[in-house]
């Protein structure tokens, strides 16, 4: 079903709520990876809030549908959206990247309540989702797998393994969300190592593929609903978004893929975040 | 082909410099001499900043995005063809990720690659152990043909990757992400691939250490020798391959009593590289390993992270002290050969 304009609304704001406090994280712990995070914002809210059978109360409910966040760096972010979604309390986030602290750049699956894989290597959280999604069909389980890759990311061999594996056992409960943001840390993707033409390479490498802007909240929806329907291959939903997205000072710059803020830097940031709502 | 090159850094400036830096700045130096080199990196140019070579030689510099294996695999074809690459990532990456690619492509082909991996230890603290390094020295020490270096620090880094290149064949140097204290005041101080080089005397205790934990290793023998007049010698061990055994031989028949302090696990690297010796050696001694211990560490600060292992130097003297109180049977040449 399409977004009602009351679920439109509220995500819209919860999205800007969580950049919001991905800008505050980024200031207390001296530095995250912010640019990233704000990339997947869109795509990581609509999960969390809309199409996830998840129980925060219940984080290791087996049937839940699982979520990985195979660009691990973009921790801060996903930390950010799993104690506004409740499985765990807001004020942990004060402490992120702190030594003691249970949250650390790149989450702990054993330590953060909601994170079903510990990831932060580039390229390992896509095998782990097609292993997740594997699992649900040797135990008959209903659960779907949701998986966010970054596209530097996409430059290791190991997802293409993972890609070519998925479409190999028709993983149609495996959808996997490629952040294309068009950066990577040394600059822009193309020319740093070239990815185009990639959504043909999806094709090629077997999954239905479709094209969508990241930050268009009823696309996505749209593709989503597109995704959980579709049977007999993996999807990937190929997310044009931006690096950066809603700071007007970080867009599109590759020198915020990750930084500190300081106390003007975080008014500034929440004032760009605010005037797009 | 520009000839003799001046130093582009200044003592001053090893001060000031992480060991990421004085490579980047060594490195690029060495390019004017060396047309042969050529620098490769996986998405990390800025980060291990042979990026500053790669601005310097835009065409002798190849960025193959996030993908260690390929490059590395790409760095041995680059030596069969008569070059001298020098490969950067983060130490988690180049041993862990692009291990076989490393072990069967590089060394045992015995390829002139210079591998120069930062970040090494736990000194991405905050990055958890994705990032961590606590195993490369104990996978990479297995290779054939490979060297093994860690300097301690700025100057040293400078000194190690200068010396690399008159070694023909595969070389790691595993330096750090931050500021390391500077130990050496200049380049002079005898840096020689293999050959410990001892910073202080002692009759008492031994303490080897590698990299990052040198300086915490003098700093210790400096607080017990003026509070307990303990008289400790303290080894730098940059290279851990070939490993001075030497060194180890001649402390361990004047002190008898050895520590070893890693920024590294315990099993594998310089403690178990040091114990081998030992053991070898058939003599009586009271040794232990200060590093990381069967265990993935936590996220934290390095300093704290440091602390918590006990290879800072609080940690370190407090292992002296457990170590000097150890009995060990004493065998019967002893004597003679104090
Ligand atoms: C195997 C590996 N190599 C290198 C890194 C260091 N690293 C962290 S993030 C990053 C860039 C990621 O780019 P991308 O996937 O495009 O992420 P985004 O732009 O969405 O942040 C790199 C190289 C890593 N984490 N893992």
């Amino acid at each position: 079903m399409p977004l009602t304009d009351q679920e439109f609304a509220e995500l819209t704001e919860r999205a800007a709520s969580i950049r919001c406090q991905i800008a505050d994280v980024t200031g207390w712990s001296g530095g995250a990876h912010i640019g990233g995070s704000l990339s997947m914002t869109d795509i990581i809210t609509l999960l969390y809030w809309k199409y996830l059978r998840i129980d925060p109360a219940r984080p290791d409910w087996e049937d839940r549908d699982r979520f990985v966040l195979s660009k691990g760096h973009g921790g801060v972010g996903h930390a950010v959206v799993l104690a506004e979604r409740g499985y765990f309390d807001r004020e942990a986030l004060r402490s992120f990247n702190e030594t003691d602290s249970m949250l650390g750049m790149h989450l702990d699956s054993n330590k953060v309540p909601g994170c079903d894989a510990s990831t932060g290597s580039m390229g390992h959280g896509l095998s782990q989702a097609v292993g997740m999604a594997l699992g649900a069909r040797v135990l008959k389980k209903e659960w779907r797998v949701f998986c966010i890759i970054g596209d530097g990311e996409s430059n290791e061999g190991s997802i293409w393994e993972a890609a070519m594996s998925a479409a190999h056992y028709k993983l149609d409960n495996l959808i996997v969300f490629q952040d294309r943001n068009h950066l990577m840390i040394d600059g822009p993707t193309e020319d740093v190592m070239s990815l185009e033409p990639l959504a043909d390479k999806w094709r090629a490498f077997g999954f239905e593929t479709r094209e969508v802007n990241g930050h268009d909240l009823h696309a996505l929806s749209e593709a989503i609903e597109f995704a959980i329907d579709h049977k007999g291959s993996p999807v990937m939903l190929l997310c044009d978004t931006i690096k950066g997205k809603g700071v007007e000072f970080m867009e599109g710059k590759p020198e915020w893929h990750y930084g500190g803020l300081n106390a003007d830097q975080i008014a500034k940031a929440k004032a760009s975040i605010r005037s797009e709502d | 082909m520009e000839t003799a090159s001046t130093l582009t850094w200044t003592i001053y400036d090893a001060d000031k410099m992480t060991q990421r830096e004085i490579y980047g700045i060594v490195l690029t130096d060495l390019g004017k001499q060396h047309p042969e080199i050529v620098g490769l990196s996986a998405d990390l140019a800025k980060s291990t900043k042979i990026g500053t070579f790669g601005d310097a030689y835009p065409d002798r510099f190849f960025n193959f995005g996030i993908a260690e294996q390929n490059m590395f695999g790409a760095a041995a074809g680059l030596a069969k063809a008569g070059l001298t690459p020098f490969v950067s990532t983060m130490s988690a990456f180049a041993s862990m990720r692009a291990c076989e690619f490393v072990r069967t492509d590089i060394c045992y082909q015995n390829l002139n690659v210079k591998i120069i991996a930062t970040h090494g230890g736990m000194s991405f603290g905050s990055g958890g152990a994705t990032h961590h390094a606590n195993e490369d020295l104990s996978i990479i020490r297995a290779f054939p043909n490979l060297t093994v270096i860690c300097p301690a620090d700025t100057i040293e880094t400078a000194m190690a990757v200068k010396k690399c290149m008159e070694i023909t064949g595969p070389v790691y140097i595993r330096i750090g992400r931050g500021f390391e204290p500077r130990i050496y005041e200049s380049e002079d101080y005898g840096f020689e691939v293999g050959k410990a080089h001892e910073l202080r005397s002692g009759t008492d205790l031994t303490i080897l250490a590698t990299g990052n934990t040198v300086f915490h290793a003098v700093q210790a023998a400096d607080i017990m020798q003026e509070r307990d007049g303990l008289s400790v010698r303290v080894l730098n061990m940059h290279t851990l391959k070939p490993l001075d055994e030497e060194a180890v031989i001649q402390a361990l028949l004047d002190t008898r009593r050895l520590l070893t302090v890693e920024d590294h696990s315990v099993i594998g690297g310089l403690g178990s590289a040091v114990a081998d010796v030992i053991a070898a050696s058939g003599k009586g001694c009271a040794f232990n390993k200060l590093g990381i211990p069967d265990t993935f560490c936590p996220h934290g600060n390095p300093e704290d992270l440091m602390h918590l292992y006990k290879i800072d130097t609080d940690g370190i003297i407090e292992k002296v002290g457990e170590l000097m109180q150890r009995d060990f049977e004493e065998d019967e040449d002893w004597e003679d050969e104090v």
